[in-house]
C-alpha cells in the first residue's frame, strides 16, 4: 500500500544533494522597469513534486516562463542539476492548463512531437511512445484525433507528450484546473502516482490551493500585487504531510496544510 | 410545497436538423418552380421571346452548340487554372514573408486591403491593351484577382496560431521551420481553403471578363459573338456553363480540402455529438 513514502525525500531543501531545479534570487520584469517578481528562491529536489501558489496576476506565469528559459530575468539564475540554464529554452519539460494538442495530428503523433522535433524518424518515435499509452491511461487512443478525446484524456496525452520531452524536470502551469471537479481529482491523484513511479521532479504553478495541496510535498506561497507596484515574493514554504489515504483530500493533514497556505496568501 | 414550474430542458425546443432528402428536394423544387414560371412568362407573351429565350430553347442551344462550347470552355478553364495556380503560389510566398517579417506585414497589409477594392473589370481593358489578345492578359487578370484572397486568408491563418503552442514548441527546441510546418501551416489550412474557394470562382469570372475584352477563344469570346448575333439562348447557355465550371472548381477545392485536412471530419463528428 505504499504507506506514506510520498513525503518526498527528507528535504532539507537542496542543502546537500544538488537540486533538480533551483531558482536563485529570481527578479523579473516585463519591460525592465516595473518589477513583477523580486528575489524568488525555489528549489525542487530530485524526485520531488513542489507547488508554487499565488493569486491570479501575481506573476506566476512570468516565473514559469523564466524557469522554462523563454524569458531572461533581470537578476538571478535558473539552475538545472547545478548547471546554469538561465534564458535557455528546451531544457525542462513544460505543460500548461491548455493541452495545446495540435488538432491536425493524431494523438500518437502529438505525443511524439518532441521526439520528432529532436530529429527522430516518425516510425521510431511512434515505436518508442506506443508502450507508454497503457501506463498513461490512453490505450486505444493512438490513432484518434485530439477532438475525439475528453478533457481528461487530452490532458493525459499532453502529459505523456511532456514526459517524452525527456527532461527529468517538469514545469506545470495549472495543469488540471480546466477539468471538471471529479475528473480533476482523479487526474491529480493519477499524476502524483505516475510522477512517483517515473521519479519525476516537478514544479506545479497554480492559483488553486486544492490543486497545490493535493499534488505537492512542499508549497511555495507567492504573495504580492505587481499591478499595484508591489512585487511578488515568497511569503512562506508549507510542507505537506502526504499521509497515505484513499481520500487524502479529507484528512486533517490536508486541511492543516490548506489552512497554512491560505493564511500566507492573506 | 409548491410544485416546481415545468421548464423546458434547454430553452426553446431545438429545431431538428433537416434530413438529407429535404436538403436536396427543397432547393430542387425551388429551381423547378422558377423554371416553370420563366417558361410561362415567355409562353404567355408577358416578355417577348426575342428578348428572353425560354428554358427549353436554352437547353436546345446548349445541345446544339455543345462541341463549340466545350472547346471554348477548355480554353477558359486552362487560363483560369494556370492563373489560379500562379496566384496561389504568389500568395503563398507573400503570406510567408508577411508572417516571417513584421515590417513586411505592416507595409503590405493596408495595401492588400486597398487593392481588393479595385474592380478587376477596370484593369482588364488595360491588361488587354498592354499584353495583347493572347492568353497572357487573361492569366494575369486571374492572378491579380485570386492572389489577394489567398494572401489575406493565409496571412491571417498563420497569425491565428496560439502563441502558447509556439512557446511550447520553443521549449521543445523546435526550429522556426518546424513551428511553421507543424503548427502554423495546419492552423492556416481552414482559412486558406475558404480563400481558395472564393478564388476559384474569381478565376473563372476573371478569365471570362478578360476574354470578353479581346481574344480569339474562350467563353468570353463566344459570349461577345452570340451577343452580336442576338442569340440570347446561346448567351444563357454560356452563363450556365460558367456557373457549372465555377461550381465544379469549388467542389474540387472541397475535395482537396477533405484530403488535406482529415482531422476536420473528426472535429465535425465530435461537435455533432
Amino acid at each position: 500500500m505504499g504507506a506514506g513514502e510520498k513525503n518526498g525525500p527528507p528535504v532539507a531543501a537542496g542543502a546537500q544533494a544538488t537540486p533538480a531545479l533551483a531558482a536563485e534570487g529570481l527578479t523579473l520584469s516585463w519591460d525592465g522597469e516595473h518589477v513583477i517578481v523580486r528575489d524568488v528562491d525555489v528549489t525542487v529536489a530530485p524526485g520531488e513534486v513542489c507547488c508554487l501558489v499565488g493569486r491570479s496576476g501575481c506573476g506566476k506565469t512570468t516565473i514559469l516562463h523564466a524557469l522554462a528559459g523563454l524569458t531572461t530575468p533581470v537578476a538571478g539564475h535558473v539552475l538545472l542539476h547545478g548547471e546554469d540554464v538561465t534564458g535557455r529554452p528546451g531544457r525542462v519539460s513544460y505543460m500548461l492548463q491548455k493541452d495545446l494538442l495540435l488538432p491536425s495530428r493524431r494523438i500518437i503523433d502529438n505525443v511524439c512531437l518532441p521526439l520528432v522535433l529532436a530529429g527522430m524518424r516518425g516510425a521510431d518515435a511512434r515505436e518508442k511512445a506506443a508502450p507508454l499509452f497503457e501506463r498513461f491511461g490512453l490505450a486505444g487512443c493512438e490513432l484518434k484525433w485530439p477532438s475525439e478525446l475528453s478533457g481528461g484524456m487530452r490532458q493525459r496525452a499532453a502529459f505523456l507528450r511532456t514526459y517524452l520531452m525527456g527532461a527529468d524536470v517538469t514545469l506545470l502551469d495549472e495543469p488540471f484546473s480546466a477539468l471538471d471537479a471529479l475528473t480533476r481529482t482523479d487526474v491529480r491523484r493519477w499524476f502524483v502516482g505516475v510522477a512517483a513511479e517515473l521519479g519525476l521532479s516537478a514544479l506545479v504553478i497554480t492559483h488553486d490551493v486544492d490543486e497545490a495541496v493535493s499534488m505537492a510535498s512542499r508549497i511555495y506561497v507567492l504573495a504580492g500585487a505587481p499591478a499595484a507596484g508591489e512585487p511578488s515574493h515568497v511569503a512562506g514554504i508549507v510542507p505537506v504531510n502526504r499521509v497515505a489515504s484513499e481520500s487524502f483530500e479529507l484528512t486533517d493533514e490536508y486541511l492543516a496544510a490548506k489552512r497554512q497556505v491560505m493564511a500566507l496568501l492573506g | 410545497m409548491p410544485a416546481p414550474k415545468p421548464r423546458p430542458a434547454s430553452g426553446p425546443a431545438r429545431a431538428q436538423a433537416p434530413t438529407r432528402a429535404r436538403r436536396v428536394l427543397m432547393p430542387l423544387a425551388a429551381v423547378v418552380a422558377l423554371l416553370v414560371a420563366w417558361e410561362a412568362v415567355v409562353d404567355l407573351g408577358v416578355v417577348p421571346n426575342f428578348l428572353l429565350p425560354t428554358p427549353v430553347q436554352v437547353v436546345a442551344a446548349l445541345a446544339e452548340d455543345a462541341a463549340l462550347l466545350a472547346s471554348h470552355s477548355l480554353t477558359t478553364l486552362a487560363e483560369a487554372a494556370v492563373g489560379l495556380a500562379a496566384g496561389v503560389a504568389l500568395g503563398f510566398v507573400f503570406a510567408v514573408l508577411m508572417d516571417r517579417f513584421e515590417a513586411f506585414y505592416l507595409a503590405f497589409e493596408p495595401l492588400m486591403t486597398i487593392s481588393q477594392t479595385i474592380p478587376t473589370i477596370a484593369i482588364a481593358p488595360l491588361l488587354v491593351l498592354w499584353l495583347g489578345y493572347g492568353a497572357l492578359p487573361k492569366v494575369v487578370l486571374v492572378v491579380v484577382s485570386t492572389f489577394f484572397p489567398i494572401t489575406v486568408s493565409l496571412a491571417s491563418g498563420f497569425r491565428s496560431v496560439d502563441p502558447d503552442v509556439v512557446d511550447l514548441m520553443r521549449t521543445m527546441n523546435a526550429s522556426r521551420w518546424q513551428v511553421f510546418w507543424y503548427a502554423k501551416l495546419p492552423a492556416a489550412a481552414d482559412q486558406f481553403f475558404s480563400g481558395l474557394k472564393i478564388s476559384a470562382t474569381y478565376a473563372i469570372v476573371g478569365a471570362v471578363i478578360a476574354e470578353w475584352l479581346g481574344g480569339n477563344a474562350g467563353l468570353g469570346v463566344y459570349m461577345t459573338r452570340v451577343r452580336k448575333s442576338f442569340s440570347y439562348d446561346r448567351m444563357f447557355a454560356s452563363i450556365i456553363i460558367i456557373s457549372v465550371l465555377s461550381l465544379g472548381l469549388m467542389k474540387l477545392v472541397e475535395l482537396l480540402q477533405r484530403a488535406c485536412m482529415p482531422w476536420k471530419r473528426a472535429e465535425r463528428n465530435s461537435n455533432e455529438r
